[in-house]
């Protein structure tokens, strides 16, 4: 789960982390009276949840209150572009306005997973406020990295070394350790997947200030953390998104016109897989689970032919915990309950699939039925082209 | 031969009185496992569908001689039943529990390390050798025993692989699911491994996916180490980078962790790689075929 900078940073703020005075704003008028309330110069700032807000017009630098009232004006309501963002942008609904800090250096510090080693990794770079990616592929002894024993976490000589390899010195060093050691207590207390300050500033006056802050929560352990839960922005999901999930299905939307349903992860991405090598292009991804109820294939279903863009279904079920009776049941209700008007190639295979296909012939419904998933990806692919909607 | 499992293992069932640790609890004995019975606390002196029920894993263990733990507890309370069956000595643990929180899985990594224990998953199928014992969630009626050691960290895919390889009168000889969680029990170099030490595995086929290097590594220690011949497959070649796929391990992130990337590994590595998940089960039969 991702939360705004606002957020992220007043769970800083909490955990000792130093960030810049700044309050956030719904209206102009809003963004005027703070600016005023922090007087001097002020960054007005997009809160949506992509990266590369600056170079799309998102950041602005305001003088005076009235300056920041113009530039919230133009911010908030914009659909907001960047190359992380849906093709027709993100609708700005707030943004953050902060008090503008003279920078003397912009450094980079991140706590994340490091899989090999199954241990968290701090990383660190004097080349801040450039994108790590790029700064790790071109320039990899710029990035210096201490990982944190599981046992014991991170250790204060290893922030030390951090701090350290950041060119910190004198009083910025100390407040360079306990920045660190701050952030590695809230990445872990509150289970972050990630936490990210690009850039991690020092001040002209010295102070060693987070400057843009980014969190990301693991979500197999928000059931210990309502406080990030409540967090949570429905408006930065996709609608379709947002209703698989309260109904416990993993449903991702993608360009395609081919939508399909299928049991397990990885039959899942197999399956867009091979309707892609038939020459089609999958609407969505989407695993219904292991122990699928017929409810549950009656929302997935409808979930799945309602995006506009969807010409034909193709369901791939290898039953094992989910038989095939039980899908057969859900797929005749919700189609009963919906109306068939895409077509639907089916595909099932393993327990009690004889009975399955049985319903499906017996329903009366159209139903096109494929033995292997080749077939049926490859007839799915061509009703989807018949029907008229080309791969956009 | 097989790996890591046969009919000799005796199984306990940790969670055997929620509904899934019940029910697969009876599927696997059905199968022919030897299921000893469960561990649920505070239910302990029981019997539960027919189960004898222990408070806890210690307990059952030196009652009943289990060799293996199966653990079907909910997520907040599965690092806790992965270390108490470590603590016990239980050789094998096998979590299917999906949805562990990352952090509670690095912990316990860590203490594995300083235990004899082997840790299969979490968020995985667990692992079969057809014909002798079922220890997971998998149907079991798909399998059949024969020459193919299956390694997977996907749950129906494995299934689908199976069952293409059986339609073709090619057995197995141990599926391992490792699990779709960014920090698991055991690595598929720790299977390949296994499969390559053991006489009756003749070929072996390699189910991956996207994120981590996981698959790297695997193509590493098959160039170095493994002579039997490796088919490989890696599902997510579609998949749109910084999405989640299903499972928490499954992400391509900061550029890494594509398919392609990972099947140009395999491929470096000598691994027969399949492009169209339907031709998995062919080329394992055509690469046997070569091999004779």
């Amino acid at each position: 789960m991702k939360v705004h900078e606002y957020q992220a940073k007043a769970l800083l703020r909490e955990f000792g982390v130093p960030v810049p005075r700044g309050e956030v704003a719904e209206t102009a008028a809003e963004a005027r009276a703070i600016a005023g309330r922090l007087g001097g110069r002020v960054v007005v700032k997009a809160q949506v949840h992509a990266g590369g807000r600056g170079k799309a017009g998102g950041v602005k630098l305001a003088d005076d209150p009235a300056a920041a009232e113009a530039a919230a004006a133009g911010i908030l309501g914009m659909m907001l572009r960047t190359p992380q963002t849906p093709p027709d942008g993100i609708e700005v609904l707030r943004v953050l306005v902060e008090e503008a800090s003279a920078i003397a250096a912009e450094l980079y510090l991140s706590i994340t997973l490091d899989r090999d080693r199954a241990a968290h990794a701090v990383m660190a770079s004097r080349s801040g406020g450039m994108d790590i990616e790029e700064v790790a592929a071109t320039h990899p002894d710029r990035i210096i990295r201490q990982w944190a024993d599981p046992a014991l976490g991170l250790q204060a000589f290893q922030a030390r070394a951090l701090a350290l390899g950041l060119g910190l010195d004198g009083d910025a060093f100390k407040a360079g350790v306990g920045l660190i050691q701050s952030l590695f207590r809230l990445y872990l207390d509150k289970d972050c997947s990630l936490a990210e300050i690009n850039p991690l500033v020092v001040t002209r006056d010295g102070r060693v200030l987070a400057l843009d802050a980014k969190l990301n929560f693991d979500d197999n352990a928000l059931y210990r953390h309502p406080d990030v839960v409540a967090l949570r922005d429905l408006n930065e999901e996709d609608p379709l998104d947002v209703e698989a999930s309260r109904h416990h299905l993993n449903y991702i939307k993608l360009a395609g016109n081919v939508g399909c349903m299928v049991n397990g992860a990885g039959l899942a991405m197999a399956t867009m897989d091979i309707i892609k090598l038939a020459g089609g292009e999958p609407a969505n991804f989407l695993d219904v689970g292991g122990g699928a109820s017929p409810e549950q294939i009656e929302n997935a279903f409808r979930i799945l032919s309602s995006d506009p863009a969807v010409r034909a279904v193709f369901i791939n079920v290898f039953g094992g915990i989910l038989r095939c009776d039980r899908l057969a049941a859900g797929l005749i209700a919700a189609v009963q309950k919906l109306g068939l008007a895409l077509p639907v190639v089916v595909r099932m295979e393993g327990t009690n699939v004889e009975q399955g296909k049985a319903m499906l012939a017996e329903s009366g419904l159209n139903f096109a039925s494929a033995d292997d998933m080749a077939t049926g990806a490859a007839r799915a692919v061509e009703l989807a082209r018949a029907a008229g909607g080309g791969a956009r | 031969m097989s790996v890591l499992v046969d009919r000799h293992t005796r199984v306990l069932v940790q969670g055997i009185t929620g509904r899934e640790g019940a029910f697969h609890a009876l599927r696997c004995q059905e199968y022919g496992t030897r299921v000893v019975g469960g561990v649920t606390p505070g239910k302990g002196g029981t019997t539960h569908e027919g189960f004898a029920v222990w408070n806890t894993v210690a307990e059952a263990v030196s009652a009943t001689g289990a060799d293996c733990a199966l653990i079907f507890v909910p997520p907040p309370a599965a690092a806790d039943a992965i270390l108490e069956a470590a603590d016990a000595g239980v050789p094998l643990v096998v979590c299917i529990t999906e949805g562990v929180p990352v952090a509670d899985m690095v912990r316990v990594r860590s203490f594995l390390g300083r235990t004899r224990s082997r840790l299969i998953g979490p968020n995985c199928p667990g692992l079969i050798t057809p014909g002798q014992a079922k220890i997971g969630i998998m149907p079991g009626h798909i399998h059949q025993p024969g020459p193919v050691g299956v390694v997977s960290r996907s749950g129906t895919l494995t299934y689908e692989v199976v069952h293409q390889l059986t339609r073709r009168g090619l057995g197995q000889s141990t599926c391992v699911g490792i699990g779709g969680d960014p920090v698991n029990g055991t690595s598929f170099v720790d299977v390949l491994r296994l499969f390559e030490e053991d006489p009756d595995t003749r070929a072996i086929m390699l189910i991956g996916e996207i994120g981590g290097t996981a698959e790297e590594q695997a193509a590493a220690f098959v160039e170095a180490h493994v002579t039997k011949p490796v088919v490989g497959f890696i599902c997510g070649q579609t998949a749109p980078p910084g999405r989640r796929m299903g499972h928490a391990g499954a992400i391509i992130a900061g550029g890494k962790g594509t398919a392609a990337e990972k099947m140009r590994a395999l491929e470096a590595a000598g691994i027969t790689t399949v492009q169209s998940p339907a031709d998995m089960g062919a080329t394992v039969a055509r690469v046997l075929g070569a091999k004779g």
